[in-house]
C-alpha cells in the first residue's frame, strides 16, 4: 500500500515539477557536482562496497533516477535523505534488484558489487539478495513462529539441521538485540509481537543469512520513538559487521546514525558527503533549503 | 411527523429501512423454506394415531375403515361430484381427507380419499396395530395369533408377547442372512468375476497354458466349495426364518397371514405413551438414515444415497482444489497480466454460468464415452464387451462436478492471492528466496483460507447438483456401495445413489405418489443437512486457518 502511495506521490511531483527540473540542471550560479573527484572528501579514504555508475532508472516512460554516481563505503552507515518521491527508495531497491518485481521498470548504467555489475545476465538474483539483505518500511514478519521467521532464510538455503538452526537463530536474535525479550517464546506467532520487536525480528531474519550489505528502507517510519531509538542503537552495532544503507525521512535520524549522507532531489543525487559536513556546511543551496526545512 | 419529508429522506433513514427490509425478507424466506421442509419431512416419522370408524357413503355400501388420516382439505362439491361421489345438492364445499389404509395386498391401494362427513363413530382402539413389512407396505389391523410351522402357538392376549419374542429372533436371523448374502457371497461373486477376467486376460495375451488353467480351476473350486458351505448355511437360516408367521385381521374382516421374515417392526401407536412415541420416532428416523431403500425407494432408508452424496462431494473436492489452486497461482503469479489473462478470467467467470446439464452432456461425451472407452480398450480388454470405465460412474461424476465448480475455486483463490500484502512477498524475496519458494512457503499457506472459501462455495454448488449427475453416474438404485471390503475398496467405476436424484426419483417417478410425498420432504431436509454439515466442516477449517494467518487483516 505505502509503496503504491509513494509511487503515486513520486509521479505527481515529477509531473508537476518536471518543467522546473530541466533548467535546474543548468542553473549557472549553482554548478551541480556529482563528480566527487574535485571535492575533498572523507569518502575517498573508505573501502568501496557498492558503486553506482551512470545509473538511470525508468518506470515506463518516466525517468525516476537521473545519472546517479556514488560509492557506498564498506562497514559504514550511509543515509539517503530527500523529499518524498525523490528516488531514494528506488535507488535503494535497485541495489538488490527489488525493482525487478516492477514490470515496467528499466535501468541503464551499472551498480558494481564485489567487482561485478549486479545487472549482469549471469548474476543469480537470489544469491545477490542473500548477500544484500533488505528491511522494509513496515515490519513484515511472516505469519509463522518467531523461530521459523528467523530460520526462513536458512531453510531456503537448505540448512535443516536443528542444532545449526538453533545456533543461528539465537545468534541472529542476539545480533538484533531481541534475544532477551523473546527467548522464552520462540515458538509463538511472530505477529503477537509489538511493532518495534517485529522490525527487529525482521532485521534478525535478514542478518541470519549473513549478508554483506543491509538495506534499510525507512525502517523506523512505522515505529514509536522508543522502538525507533532501539533500532537506531542496533544500526550502530550492526555497522561493525555490515555495510548499511538507510533511507529515511527523518533528518535527525540521518544525522544521528549515519556516517555519510546523500541528499537526493527529483531523481538527482544532489550532494553526497560525510554527514557532519553535509548538515553543517551544505554546498548546494537545495540541500541547505531542505535541511533547514524550506521544503520536503 | 414533524420532520419534513425531505430532511428525513436526506438523513438516509429510508435506506436503512430498505436495507433492513431486504435482509428481513431473505431471512424469512430461508427460515420459511427450511421450516416447511422440516415440518413436512420430519413429522413423517412420528407414530400417528390409527383410527377406526364406519364409512357410510351416500351411495350406500358402508364398511369399516382402519387407517391413518394423513391430510385434510376443503374442496368444491362439484369437483367431488364429478368424480362420481354423491353429495347433497345444497352443499357447496366438502371436507375430504386422505386416509392411509395400507394393506396393499388386500385392498390394492395404500391411500383413499374420503368425504370427512361420511366417516362415523371414529375411535382409536389401543390394540390396533401397524406392521411395517418388507413387501406390500404397511399393514393395519388387529393381531389374532402367532404361528410356528403352521401351528398356532399363541392367541389373543398372549399373541403380542409371543410376537415380540418371535420377531426378535426373526430380525436376528434376517440380519445374518443379509450379511451372508451381501458380504460373504458378494465377495465370492466378486472374486469369481476377477478370476474370469484373469482367465480372459491371459487368453488375450496368449498365456493361458495348462499351469494357469490348473491354478484357475483350483481357485475356482475353492471358491465354489466356500460358496456351497455358505449356501447350505443360508438355506438353513432361510428355513428357520420362514417357519414363523402371524395372523391378523384386516379392515374388511379378512384374516391375513404374514410371514415374520417380511416384518420389519410392529407397533400399537394408540397405546403408546409420549416417551414411547419419542423413542419410536428416533428409532424410525435412525432406520431412515441407515437402512437401504425398499419398494422402489418409497420405503426404507436412504443410506446409500447419503453415502453416495458425501463420497462424491469429497472426491470432487479432492480433484477440484489442486486444479483450481494451480490454475489460480499461474493466472495471478506467473502469467503476464494483460489482455490474454483478462480474457481467460472472463472465460472462467462465464464458465460458472454455464447450465449444469451442459457439463453433464460434456461429461458423458468426453469423459465417459471417449476417455472411459479408451481406458477400457487399453487397460481392461478382458472385460469387453462389458464396460468398466466406459460407463457412467462415481469417478466421472466427481470429475464432471469438479469441472463445474472449478471457476468458483479459481476465482476465490485468485482473490486470496491478491490480498496477500506485497510486503510479505518482498520480505521473502529479499532473503534470497526464489519466486517458487515464496509462493510455496509464504503465499500459498496464507491464501489457504481463501481456497477454503472457494471450496465451500464449490461444495455448496456440487452437493445440490442433480442434472449432470443423471448423465454421468447416478442411478435410482445401486446394487452395491462404491466403498466396500473387496480390494481395491474404493470402486470408482461403480454407479452410485445421490440424495438429489433420490428426491426427484421418489417424488416424481414413483408409482406410489402419496406414500412418497413425506419422503421427498424428509430427503430434501436430509440433503440440506448434509450440505450444511459439509460446509460447516469446511468453515471450521477455514476459521482455524484464518486465526493462524491473521496478518491479512493488518
Amino acid at each position: 500500500m505505502m509503496d503504491e502511495f509513494s509511487n503515486e506521490l513520486r509521479e505527481s511531483t515529477m509531473t508537476t515539477e518536471a518543467p522546473s527540473q530541466v533548467p535546474s540542471n543548468t542553473t549557472p550560479q549553482e554548478p551541480k557536482t556529482v563528480d566527487l573527484d574535485h571535492v575533498p572528501n572523507k569518502l575517498d579514504q573508505e573501502d568501496v562496497c557498492l558503486e553506482v555508475k551512470d545509473f538511470n532508472l525508468f518506470y515506463g516512460a518516466k525517468q525516476a533516477l537521473f545519472n546517479v554516481n556514488m560509492k557506498i563505503p564498506k562497514k559504514r552507515v550511509t543515509a539517503f535523505i530527500g523529499p518524498s518521491g525523490c528516488g531514494k527508495s528506488t535507488l535503494l531497491r535497485s541495489m538488490n534488484r527489488m525493482n525487478d518485481l516492477v514490470d515496467v521498470c528499466r535501468t541503464e548504467g551499472e551498480i558494481l558489487f564485489d567487482g561485478g555489475n549486479i545487472f549482469d545476465r549471469r548474476v543469480d538474483v537470489t544469491d545477490l539478495r542473500r548477500r544484500v539483505g533488505m528491511v522494509f518500511q513496515k515490519p513484515n514478519p511472516f505469519p509463522k513462529t518467531i523461530y521459523e521467521n528467523v530460520a526462513y532464510g536458512l531453510r531456503i538455503q537448505g540448512i535443516n539441521k536443528k542444532r545449526v538452526l538453533d545456533e543461528r537463530v539465537e545468534w541472529s536474535l542476539k545480533g538484533a538485540a531481541l534475544w532477551d525479550e523473546v527467548k522464552d517464546r520462540l515458538h509463538e506467532n511472530a505477529l503477537g509481537m509489538s511493532g518495534g520487536q517485529q522490525q527487529r525480528l525482521v532485521i534478525a531474519r535478514t542478518i541470519a543469512v549473513e549478508p554483506e550489505v543491509v538495506l534499510l528502507d525507512e525502517p523506523c517510519s512505522a515505529l514509536d520513538p522508543i522502538s525507533t531509538l532501539k533500532v537506531e542503537e542496533l544500526i550502530n552495532e550492526l555497522k561493525e559487521r555490515y555495510t548499511i544503507v538507510i533511507v529515511t525521512h527523518n533528518m535527525q535520524q540521518a544525522a544521528r546514525v549515519s556516517d555519510y549522507t546523500a541528499f537526493m532531489y527529483l531523481g538527482d543525487l544532489v550532494e553526497y558527503k560525510d554527514t557532519d559536513t553535509l548538515f553543517t556546511n551544505p554546498e548546494q543551496k537545495k540541500t541547505e533549503d531542505y535541511i533547514t526545512g524550506r521544503y520536503g | 411527523m414533524s420532520m419534513p419529508l425531505k430532511v428525513w429522506f436526506r438523513k438516509g433513514d429510508p435506506w436503512v429501512w430498505l436495507n433492513a427490509g431486504a435482509v428481513a425478507v431473505c431471512v424469512v424466506m430461508v427460515v420459511g423454506l427450511l421450516g416447511l421442509i422440516a415440518a413436512r419431512g420430519l413429522t413423517h416419522f412420528w407414530p400417528h394415531t390409527i383410527v377406526q370408524g364406519t364409512y357410510e357413503p351416500q351411495e350406500g355400501g358402508s364398511y369399516r375403515l382402519i387407517g391413518e388420516i394423513t391430510e385434510e382439505e376443503w374442496v368444491a362439491a362439484s369437483r367431488v361430484r364429478d368424480a362420481g361421489v354423491e353429495i347433497p345438492e345444497d352443499v357447496k364445499v366438502v371436507k375430504r381427507m386422505l386416509v392411509k389404509i395400507g394393506n396393499r395386498d388386500v385392498t390394492g391401494f395404500d391411500f383413499r380419499w374420503l368425504i370427512a362427513e361420511n366417516l362415523k363413530d371414529v375411535t382409536a382402539p389401543e390394540d390396533l396395530m401397524v406392521i411395517e413389512r418388507r413387501e406390500w407396505g404397511n399393514f393395519y389391523g388387529y393381531l389374532l395369533s402367532v404361528k410356528k410351522d403352521g401351528q398356532v402357538i399363541a392367541r389373543g392376549e398372549e399373541a403380542l408377547a409371543a410376537l415380540e419374542e418371535r420377531l426378535d429372533r426373526s430380525l436376528d436371523l434376517f440380519e445374518q442372512i443379509h450379511t451372508i448374502e451381501n458380504s460373504d457371497i458378494g465377495s465370492i461373486n466378486y472374486a469369481q468375476e476377477r478370476l474370469r477376467l484373469q482367465e480372459r486376460s491371459l487368453e488375450l495375451q496368449g498365456k493361458l497354458d495348462a499351469a494357469a488353467q490348473q491354478r484357475l480351476t483350483e481357485e475356482r473350486s475353492a471358491l465354489d466349495a466356500k460358496y456351497q458351505s455358505l449356501k447350505s448355511e443360508l438355506d438353513a437360516l432361510n428355513e428357520q426364518i420362514g417357519s414363523d408367521s402371524l395372523v391378523a385381521e384386516a379392515m374388511g374382516g379378512e384374516e391375513v397371514e404374514i410371514p415374520l421374515k417380511h416384518v420389519v417392526q410392529f407397533k400399537q401407536p394408540n397405546a403408546m405413551s409420549l416417551f414411547q412415541k419419542i423413542g419410536s420416532y428416533c428409532h424410525q428416523f435412525w432406520l431412515f438414515l441407515t437402512d437401504d431403500p425398499r419398494e422402489a425407494n418409497t420405503e426404507g432408508g436412504v443410506f446409500p444415497a447419503i453415502f453416495g452424496t458425501v463420497l462424491m462431494v469429497l472426491l470432487m473436492s479432492v480433484i477440484v482444489t489442486p486444479f483450481g489452486v494451480i490454475a489460480a497461482v499461474y493466472l495471478r503469479e506467473y502469467a503476464k497480466q494483460g489482455p490474454m489473462t483478462r480474457t481467460i478470467r472472463i472465460a472462467v467467470n462465464n464458465l460458472a454460468g454455464v447450465p449444469s446439464i451442459v457439463y453433464g452432456v460434456f461429461g458423458l461425451g468426453f469423459f465417459v464415452y471417449f476417455l472411459g472407452g479408451n481406458i477400457d480398450d487399453w487397460f481392461f480388454p478382458e472385460s469387453a464387451p462389458a464396460p468398466v470405465f466406459g460407463t457412467p460412474g462415481l469417478m466421472w461424476a466427481s470429475i464432471t462436478l469438479a469441472i463445474l465448480t472449478l471457476p468458483v475455486v479459481i476465482v476465490a483463490t485468485e482473490e486470496g492471492l491478491t490480498r496477500i500484502p506485497k510486503s510479505l512477498r518482498e520480505g521473502s524475496l529479499a532473503l534470497g528466496a526464489t519466486k517458487f519458494e515464496t509462493i510455496w512457503k509464504v503465499i500459498l499457506p496464507m491464501s489457504s483460507p481463501a481456497m477454503m472459501t472457494g471450496l465451500i462455495l464449490a461444495i455448496a454448488r456440487a452437493a445440490g447438483e442433480v442434472a449432470p449427475l443423471m448423465l454421468v453416474g447416478v442411478v435410482k438404485l445401486a446394487p452395491s456401495l462404491p466403498l466396500d471390503g473387496n480390494f481395491p475398496y474404493l470402486h470408482l467405476e461403480r454407479k452410485f445413489m445421490h440424495l438429489g436424484f433420490h428426491i426427484y426419483d421418489v417424488g416424481f417417478q414413483s408409482p406410489n405418489v402419496e406414500a412418497a410425498r413425506p419422503l421427498v420432504y424428509a430427503t430434501s431436509f436430509l440433503l440440506v443437512a448434509v450440505i450444511v454439515v459439509l460446509n460447516l466442516t469446511a468453515i471450521l477449517i477455514r476459521n482455524r486457518l484464518r486465526e493462524k494467518y491473521r496478518a491479512l487483516e493488518t
